[in-house]
């Protein structure tokens, strides 16, 4: 027979050492996400804003590194550049709302009303054109909505055509998954317990969606509108692709970004901006633990 | 609960809709490319199997998928172990800055792909690093690595934390606890969490335009540039056809992971 010792080899010692010193510990998982996050990514954005501050040279052909909130003021002076901001914003407004209002029948009919074999089916069902090619999505709906000659106007004689309207069904499209995907999880951890206590107590159907399951969705909502209102803040393609003569922050910021850089730096902050704004006043709805 | 049969068939309806609108452009693409005229134009004027061929030996496209595939797993790679070390140090640990990491974490993909493109492409050129395959691998990497992080901290969320301390009441180190008690209830988010990752980098444009260097190609890349470009739009759309199909897979495979939670991550429900 043979007797039981305490284990030891390197693992063994290594592993109490670790248990000793638990600020090593913590280093020692965090130390490379943080640096890497840190270093790279915040890195990048400081290095960014500080193109920013930058200018173009007399003659175009180089940055100047002269510190100046000169293409701040641009932005603000010059009324194309707000407006185009403002309407970014409009827009990325409308494309979260519709999505919203889209995703939540269909997240609630497959987390709640159906069973579970159809629920595996229509979950795939909704993941499968998130792995479709975005630029392959995008370029249908160019052959859709086209007119003369696109498909909604050959089938009904009538189509929304490139431009804003457009723009808005094409982004409210793309992004539609991404609303869909959190609030379903959401009903997912709804217990199902409170529905029925909801109406138990007398609630029909339509007062338990709005008192019960709606403020119970809010960080799943938030979640969502993260992704629809951050990727409809910064597209630049579909915008191309089927937003006619609109003009976004993202178009602005593409075509400066060879000619001149420090101020396509400068547009490109004002997404930033927004969305830190946005992160930091919803931060409370937990929302950032749904993404 | 039960439902009534107009809540059934009004939610059931709206919910048919909104399929309708998600598979309407994917169904025009799917019958394009089987379109005997070699343009996007609507009617289809007849049914022809040749851009399947042309595109089988298309050398543009299959370089471009390589590169893809290369990129995606690079990609994923990273970001599962940096997702899985972050993860592990926010569930165990409460410090300072546990917020911040967090929020730095979700910020790549919070922020529209254009900022993290150019501020990225800014940063490189800085530091004289030249841009190719490896830059690109950084770049997708960074905004992949939230996805593995959200997905892990979720499954910590549910696991009991019994497990790992009865493991190491029975003896085991803290890696022998890793590898035989924490990492296999962690591997279905870890697949999952991994296939979203490679799906997200494989379809990424925004930011590959800017990270990914003049010489190199991605299917994405490759996509663009021959949507533009008349003649080569079926052969676009077979591809796209055809990537559409095959990521049937991953999605069910990722789907089946996160629903058959054995009994020990037992939800709410």
């Amino acid at each position: 027979m043979t007797a039981t010792t305490l284990p030891s080899g390197p693992g063994q010692s290594a592993s109490r050492w670790l248990h000793r010193h638990p600020r090593a510990r913590l280093v020692s998982l965090i130390g490379a996400p943080a640096a890497w996050m840190l270093v790279l990514y915040i890195g990048s954005l400081a290095s960014l804003f500080l193109t920013s501050l930058y200018r173009l040279n007399e003659d175009g052909s180089g940055i100047e590194r002269v510190v100046s909130a000169q293409n701040y003021r641009t932005l603000i002076d010059k009324s194309v550049y707000f407006d185009i901001a403002v309407r970014t914003v409009k827009i990325a407004a409308i494309v979260t709302l519709v999505d919203i209002l889209l995703a939540l029948p269909i997240a609630f009919f497959i987390a709640k009303v159906v069973g579970v074999r159809w629920r595996r089916l229509l979950v795939a069902a909704v993941l499968v054109p998130l792995w479709a090619s975005y630029l392959v999505k995008a370029f249908s709906w160019r052959a859709i909505i086209g007119s003369p000659g696109g498909v909604l106007d050959k089938t009904f004689g009538a189509s929304p055509n490139y431009g804003e309207v457009g723009l808005i069904i094409v982004l409210a499209y793309l992004w539609l998954p991404f609303m869909i995907v959190p609030i379903y999880s959401g009903l997912e951890r709804l217990p199902n317990s409170l529905l029925d206590a909801s109406s138990d107590l007398g609630a029909h159907f339509g007062f338990t969606f709005r008192k019960v399951v709606l403020p119970l969705l809010i960080p799943s909502i938030v979640a969502g509108s993260i992704f629809t209102f951050s990727l409809s803040l910064g597209d630049y393609i579909a915008v191309d692709l089927v937003g006619g003569k609109t003009q976004v922050i993202g178009s602005v910021v593409y075509d400066n970004f060879s000619a001149d850089l420090p101020f396509a730096a400068a547009f490109a902050v004002v997404p930033v901006v927004v969305m830190v704004a946005y992160i930091l006043g919803i931060r409370r709805t937990g929302a950032l633990e749904n993404l | 609960m039960h439902f009534t049969r107009r809540v059934r068939m009004l939610f059931g309806g709206m919910t048919g809709l909104v399929l309708a609108f998600l598979y309407l452009p994917l169904a025009i693409i799917v019958i394009l490319s089987f379109n005997t005229v070699s343009s996007l134009s609507w009617p289809p004027k007849g049914f022809t199997l040749k851009w399947w061929q042309a595109a089988m030996h298309s050398t543009g496209a299959r370089d471009a998928l390589f590169v893809s595939l290369k990129t995606a797993l690079g990609a994923t790679v990273i970001a599962l172990v940096l997702g899985l070390l972050a993860a592990l140090a926010v569930h165990r640990f409460k410090f300072f800055g546990r917020e911040s990491l967090n929020l730095m974490i979700v910020l790549p993909i919070a922020l529209p792909g254009i900022v993290t493109g150019i501020a990225l492409n800014a940063a490189f050129r800085q530091a004289g690093f030249e841009l190719g395959l490896l830059s690109l691998i950084i770049a997708h990497a960074t905004f992949c690595i939230v996805v593995l992080y959200n997905n892990i901290l979720a499954r910590f969320r549910r696991l009991s934390p019994n497990l790992e301390e009865a493991s190491a009441d029975l003896g085991a180190h803290t890696f022998q606890t890793f590898l035989y008690v924490t990492f296999p209830l962690l591997r279905t988010a870890l697949l999952a969490g991994g296939l979203l990752a490679f799906g997200l980098s494989f379809d990424e444009i925004v930011v590959t335009t800017f990270t990914a260097g003049a010489g190199l190609e991605t299917l994405p890349i490759w996509i663009f540039k021959n949507l533009s470009r008349g003649e080569q739009q079926p052969i676009v759309t077979v591809v796209a056809t055809a990537v559409m199909l095959l990521s049937i897979i991953p999605v069910w495979i990722a789907q089946r992971l996160t629903s058959d939670d054995g009994p020990l991550t037992g939800g709410t429900r």
